[in-house]
């Protein structure tokens, strides 16, 4: 061994392989072929989305224009800017529709997020009776979209009086079933000894929930709040709240949208408002999410 | 004879009334638990429980809001099956999409999360988000309409003008022939949910030795490993993906409604819960939009029901 090389390998005694090890029973072609396939498809998945966002940007002459370009010539933020100026005409002012919605999503979900997962605690490490069964009702709720439910729901929000309020829109939120479903599944991970030492040391369930349980399972946190975000964000509650100063910013872009060719450019800006929140914390936490879904399976 | 029958039942109820006290015992001792569960409990069964329970009342009544709902048995289901031409088309379509959109988003959803799982760790994230972005990326569909505007103006209309395939444009979201198959096509593109990502999570998780036994094994190709061993370990996933997808498939409405209008040209595009929408929140005919509730859910818990036991299967 030549002298260089041996003072590299005193330096480094352990370097990275360039190339991972393959797995054995791989072909090359195969390998190739695939990665050309994935590149296709995921050019056209997100096509629509650049597109969204391109046309955002464009000037009104360039919106018009034939062929299309998907990459605008002069980018502006005109489109965003007048969105403000129509909002801003409104009687009701933009900063109200964003505060209406930033409030439902935040208390929507900060409500969710503390209830489902106290639920999910005991049916996850506490056998009772009824747990189960109640356990596999919220597995079957998963199915049923709003839908389903919307009639009667609407039923119930008015016997309550919470017809155009802000509850009708944040206290259904807090318990749905997709949240506790993760959140049990998650906690079914942990250690029963972490909380078995805990009693010992002489903490309650309180303390125990807290201090012990939810500290661990910060993963699932971002999931619920990820998906109770996309729900609460989107909503347009237009069954439910009617006056005009309550009404979400959803609604509110829905409506601006609807103004005709002269707001194509605002529309497009609306879509792009209205997609980059949920895209945005995803991107953030999606490490966390995944750990979560690892365990979101269904066992019989 | 008599005496032993008579036996047995006062065994049986006793061993009953044995459990009953058990469990009653159990219930006192967990008392925390149903403190916890309480607020979770009440809040599900008020908003989802309830409604269902009520939904099939009421799809025994004629119920208009105004009037206390009227008990009428099953008219409504009688006449939305043998005389409401409309909701048959409604279920034609929904089943049309189901069928097709269903299996091929579920097949794509495992597809892409089994084929991005072997790429290194960051461009796997990058993946995972460019996959995963249709899905939560709000209404971002209507962006749709624009690439299939019914002039000669619309991209994808030009395309096919400019090659020569035809030659007047063509009405995409009016002309009732082409209507479903562009929004199948819009909710393919978005049916990377999350079962996607309950896929991609559950990849990772498929423990690496069982790989490398499966190598000595004689293990040939990637697709026996993926029928021998990864498809084996993610059963659960595959259970919560296909619920997830049921969901997905037998509810849509928002894409048809906003893409072929609402309603759409001759009812084409009319799926169970645009009729739903169309009954329960313009016409007010609260019983009869029940009903329609109530034939879908009962259509999701069949399918459901069908699919798990099915994929009980796979592997075996």
């Amino acid at each position: 061994m030549s002298k260089k090389r041996k003072k590299e390998l005193e330096e480094k005694p352990y370097h990275k392989p360039l190339v991972k090890r393959r797995k054995p029973n791989r072909s090359i072609a195969g390998d190739i072929a695939l990665y050309f396939f994935l590149v296709l498809v995921a050019l056209i998945m997100v096509f629509p989305i650049v597109y969204a966002v391109s046309s955002a940007l464009k000037p009104l002459d360039e919106l018009f224009m034939f062929p299309p370009r998907i990459f605008p010539r002069n980018p502006t933020i005109n489109n965003f800017t007048d969105l403000f100026v129509t909002l801003g005409k409104s009687w009701v002012t933009f900063s109200r529709y964003l505060f209406n919605t930033v409030f439902m999503t935040a208390v929507g979900t900060a409500g969710h997020l503390i209830i489902a997962s106290m639920g999910a605690f005991v049916l996850a490490k506490y056998d009772f009776p009824g747990g189960k069964a109640f356990f596999k009702i919220v597995t079957l709720a998963m199915m049923f979209t709003g839908y389903v439910t919307a009639i009667p729901n609407y039923m119930i929000i008015n016997k309550l009086g919470w017809i155009d309020t802000y509850w009708a829109i944040i206290i259904p939120a807090f318990a749905s079933p997709m949240g506790l479903f993760l959140m049990k599944q998650f906690m079914e991970g942990l250690p029963t000894s972490l909380i078995e030492a805990a009693k010992i040391d002489g903490a309650n369930e309180w303390k125990v929930f807290f201090q012990i349980v939810m500290p661990n399972v910060k993963p699932a946190w971002m999931t619920l709040i990820i998906f109770s975000v996309q729900g609460l964000w989107n909503n347009r509650a237009s069954t439910f709240i009617y006056s005009e100063e309550k009404k979400t910013l959803v609604f509110a872009l829905g409506q601006i949208s609807l103004g005709g060719i002269a707001r194509t450019g605002q529309a497009a800006a609306v879509l792009v408002v209205v997609m980059i929140v949920p895209i945005i914390i995803f991107i953030f936490s999606e490490s966390q999410i995944l750990e979560t879904m690892a365990s979101s399976g269904l066992k019989d | 004879m008599k005496e032993k029958q008579d036996g047995y039942l006062k065994k049986y109820f006793q061993l009953r009334k044995h459990n009953a006290q058990v469990a009653w015992k159990k219930m006192k001792v967990s008392k925390n638990c149903y403190i916890f569960l309480a607020p979770y409990a009440i809040l599900f069964t008020m908003f989802f429980v309830f409604p269902v329970v009520a939904s099939i009342y009421f799809s025994f009544t004629y119920y208009n809001i105004l009037e206390p709902p009227r008990f009428i048995g099953l008219n409504n289901y009688i006449s939305l099956l043998l005389e409401d031409d409309i909701f048959l088309i409604g279920i034609k379509n929904t089943l049309i999409i189901a069928v097709v959109t269903g299996p091929l988003g579920y097949i794509m959803s495992f597809l892409f999360a089994w084929l991005i799982n072997e790429l290194p760790r960051w461009v796997r994230s990058v993946a995972v988000v460019v996959f995963y972005a249709p899905s939560i990326a709000g209404n971002c569909y209507v962006i749709f309409s624009v690439f299939f505007r019914g002039d000669a103006y619309g991209w994808v209309n030009s395309m096919l003008m400019n090659l020569g395939i035809i030659d007047n444009p063509i009405l995409w979201f009016t002309n009732p022939k082409y209507m479903l198959p562009v929004c199948m096509l819009v909710i393919l593109w978005m049916s990377l949910g999350t079962g996607f990502l309950s896929f991609v999570a559950g990849l990772q998780g498929v423990d690496r030795s069982m790989y490398e036994a499966g190598y000595m094994d004689g293990i040939k190709n990637r697709w026996q490993e993926l029928w021998f061993i990864t498809l084996p370990s993610m059963k659960p996933m595959l259970m919560f993906g296909a619920v997830m997808t049921i969901t997905q498939s037998f509810n849509v409405c928002d894409v048809t409604m906003q893409l072929c209008g609402y309603p759409s040209t001759d009812y084409a595009a009319r799926t169970i819960v645009t009729h739903l929408f169309d009954y329960g929140f313009s016409r007010f005919e609260m019983g009869y939009a029940c009903a329609i509730a109530t034939i879908l859910f009962l259509m999701m818990l069949i399918v459901n029901n069908a699919i798990q036991s099915l994929l009980r299967r796979v592997g075996t």
